[in-house]
């Protein structure tokens, strides 16, 4: 059919699309979890098993309509109900990205805590002016998200998966040239501290594990 | 404040192994099946009288709720729903339970599962934790190979399953319904209520829907005894509480305390102290976004609980903090929360679907001061004839913010508006356009 992408008309919807072994073995897991008679609900984790096979052959992690087509079929659901889906949760891509997605939170805990500057940070060292768009290389997208549930180690930049933490400007730019060479740094804080405990060491649960391993069983 | 003895969640920042193994050494999957011995009626009972309240923010008693499940045995399965769609801006307490503490919520989860007769549970994680549900799974994975999930689960006689359904970038997914429409493969709106979730809840089957925080706490309750839980805090408000602080503070943190201390000496203790010292402190938002911020003079002396926040016009909500001090510009703050509600708006109801942008885009002319006086008032009224006038709560989340921002900081907004008329050159009612300054069209003459 070769329809242009909304938005992005020098891209076209694929003809045909097709789940990999790799998908199968997903797709399986995902059935189980759900009473037979109620197949339905797999479309969520079936929309992420064609992202992520996507990413995984074409470099670019997004849902093609014929793929939705196809979940459809397997789930014997209407068309619309997988389409409907697709367009109301924020984190499927129905437009072909950049081989790196750029989620940055702006939402207020992420903004007192310089956000500003990690945005900011994105576009210069990917040469994109505005969200929503992909650099001219097609390696990166930028994409602006709501509050990513982490707002203790703000601001956080989301990169397809991983989540980097108390980030600043140049922390930022430094990460997107790690990326660009193809490696990808240790997700998690990029300052010193351990996980969402206080920088500078625990305030709390400062016995060591043993002790810890000695909470007193069945009192009061 | 609590002793790290009388923490529930000893391996908050994943400082220890959170695998089995950890987890063993930590105490939990210590003997379940003598906690489901006890049978049914007498964990809910001993739920109630630890006084445990919901913990993802409306409060309300989590052993209630489990005893208005259908008792004995009905044609229809039974479902424990968890929620771990934690989105409201400033929350970040259920990533660590999940990530750091799998195991602890998933024997809980056996016993709350015991407890309303369900040999199902759903988990729903936000999609953006997916680290978190990694970390979920493989304990799920390891506690199948222990014996501990799956047909007589860890001995105890009772079956059960424990699936993650992971959710897609969707804030209303958190409200409860519409969590089980989304798990149903649609749509995540929210359902009209009545039928409660305990009657009709997910597949039509009767359902009981708990944060993951609430659920998490159940084994150690267990163990430790209703009396214990009961003992800490204070009365109507009892327990330890997974708590957060963002934003000004000089080391933000998640950290679990005892409900009723107040929140001075929390921000001193946990959060490091306000950057720049407490007098530079201009706000708190206690619990989540949609909460109203509370203004330095009452977070001097307000203690951090259900109770004491409600008495304030507030609420503990999540007891997530986002703290602000005066460098700020708190319109500009809060503008932001309308942002977010317009776009995590589901669209159902007009109220909120057009509210919420008609909320944002009055907000932002007041970021800028580019209103008039009279349009506070008429805000206001806005925010009125939206809350309580939704099928589910998030037209008054959107509310609630832009609420406490008028109470408190209303002088502001106005000297916003007059230093924009002066900038401007505009006097009278008529409002001013965006950009014309005055000094430019003299210059262009």
């Amino acid at each position: 059919m070769n329809l242009p992408v909304p938005g992005n008309p020098d891209k076209v919807q694929p003809d045909s699309f097709a789940f990999d072994a790799t998908s199968e073995v997903e797709i399986a897991k995902a059935l189980a979890r759900y009473p037979a008679e109620r197949k339905a609900s797999a479309v969520m984790p079936m929309l992420y098993i064609v992202q992520d096979q996507m990413g995984r052959l074409t470099g670019s992690a997004w849902i093609p309509v014929v793929a939705m087509d196809e979940i459809a079929r397997r789930l014997e659901i209407a068309p619309i109900r997988v389409y409907e889906v697709a367009s109301f949760y924020f984190m499927y891509n129905r437009n072909p990205i950049g081989t790196y997605h750029l989620q940055v939170c702006t939402t207020t805990s992420c903004w007192l805590r310089g956000s500003d500057d990690v945005v900011a940070a994105c576009k210069k060292a990917t040469g994109i002016s505005n969200f929503g768009e992909t650099s001219a290389d097609g390696k990166f997208t930028l994409t602006e998200v709501e509050c990513l549930g982490a707002c203790s180690n703000a601001p956080i930049l989301q990169v397809d998966n991983d989540f980097y933490e108390d980030l600043d400007g140049p922390r930022t730019e430094a990460l997107i040239e790690a990326l660009r060479r193809g490696e990808r740094p240790e997700p998690g804080p990029t300052i010193d501290r351990c996980g969402s405990a206080p920088e500078g060491g625990r305030r709390t649960l400062l016995e060591d594990a043993v002790a810890v391993a000695g909470i007193p069983q069945g009192q009061g | 404040m609590l002793s790290d003895k009388d923490r529930i969640f000893t391996n908050l920042y994943g400082q220890n192994d959170w695998k089995l193994a950890g987890a063993r050494s930590r105490g939990d999957w210590d003997n379940t099946a003598a906690i489901l011995a006890k049978g049914r009626e007498a964990i809910i009972t001993d739920m109630k009288a630890s006084g445990l309240r919901g913990r993802g923010g409306a409060g309300f008693s989590t052993g209630m709720k489990w005893s208005f499940m259908p008792k004995g045995d009905g044609p229809l399965p039974h479902y424990l729903v968890i929620n771990g769609d934690e989105s409201e801006p400033g929350t970040c307490k259920d990533r660590e339970i999940l990530r750091n503490d799998p195991h602890k919520l998933i024997e809980s989860a056996l016993i709350a599962a015991f407890a309303i007769g369900a040999h199902v549970a759903y988990i729903y994680i936000r999609g953006e934790f997916y680290n978190e549900a990694r970390h979920l799974q493989y304990a799920i994975d390891e506690a199948y190979a222990a014996g501990l999930l799956g047909p007589n689960a860890a001995g105890t006689g009772w079956d059960f399953d424990f699936y993650i359904h992971r959710g897609a970038g969707a804030y209303i997914c958190g409200e409860e319904t519409a969590l089980i429409e989304s798990i149903e493969g649609k749509k995540g709106q929210p359902r009209m209520k009545p039928p409660f979730p305990a009657g009709a809840g997910l597949y039509g089957c009767p359902s009981t829907v708990n944060n993951v925080e609430s659920i998490a706490v159940t084994s150690t309750i267990m163990r430790r005894g209703a009396s214990w839980f009961a003992g800490l805090g204070r009365p109507n408000n009892a327990g330890t509480k997974l708590m957060a602080i963002s934003g000004h503070v000089n080391t933000p943190c998640v950290f679990e305390e005892e409900l009723g201390v107040s929140m001075k000496e929390i921000i001193e203790k946990h959060g490091g102290g306000v950057r720049g010292g407490w007098d530079n402190l201009l706000a708190v938002i206690p619990g989540g976004c949609s909460v109203p911020l509370l203004p330095k003079s009452i977070c001097e002396t307000v203690l951090m609980d259900y109770d004491s926040l409600r008495a304030e016009r507030t609420a503990l909500g999540t007891a997530c903090m986002i703290v602000m001090d005066k460098s700020t510009d708190i319109i500009k703050a809060i503008a932001r929360f309308s942002q977010f509600f317009k776009h995590e708006s589901c669209g159902q109801c007009t109220p909120c679907r057009e509210g919420t942008g008609w909320m944002m885009r009055v907000m932002n002319r007041m970021v800028e001061g580019r209103a008039e006086i009279e349009e506070i008032d008429m805000l206001e009224q806005v925010t009125r004839q939206v809350e309580g006038h939704t099928i589910c709560a998030l037209g008054d989340a959107a509310a609630w913010p832009i609420q406490g921002l008028i109470r408190h900081f209303r002088p502001e907004m106005e000297q916003r508006i007059r230093e924009y008329k002066m900038r401007h050159g505009g006097t009278g009612l008529v409002q001013v356009p965006q950009g014309a300054l005055v000094s430019d069209s003299i210059a262009a003459e």
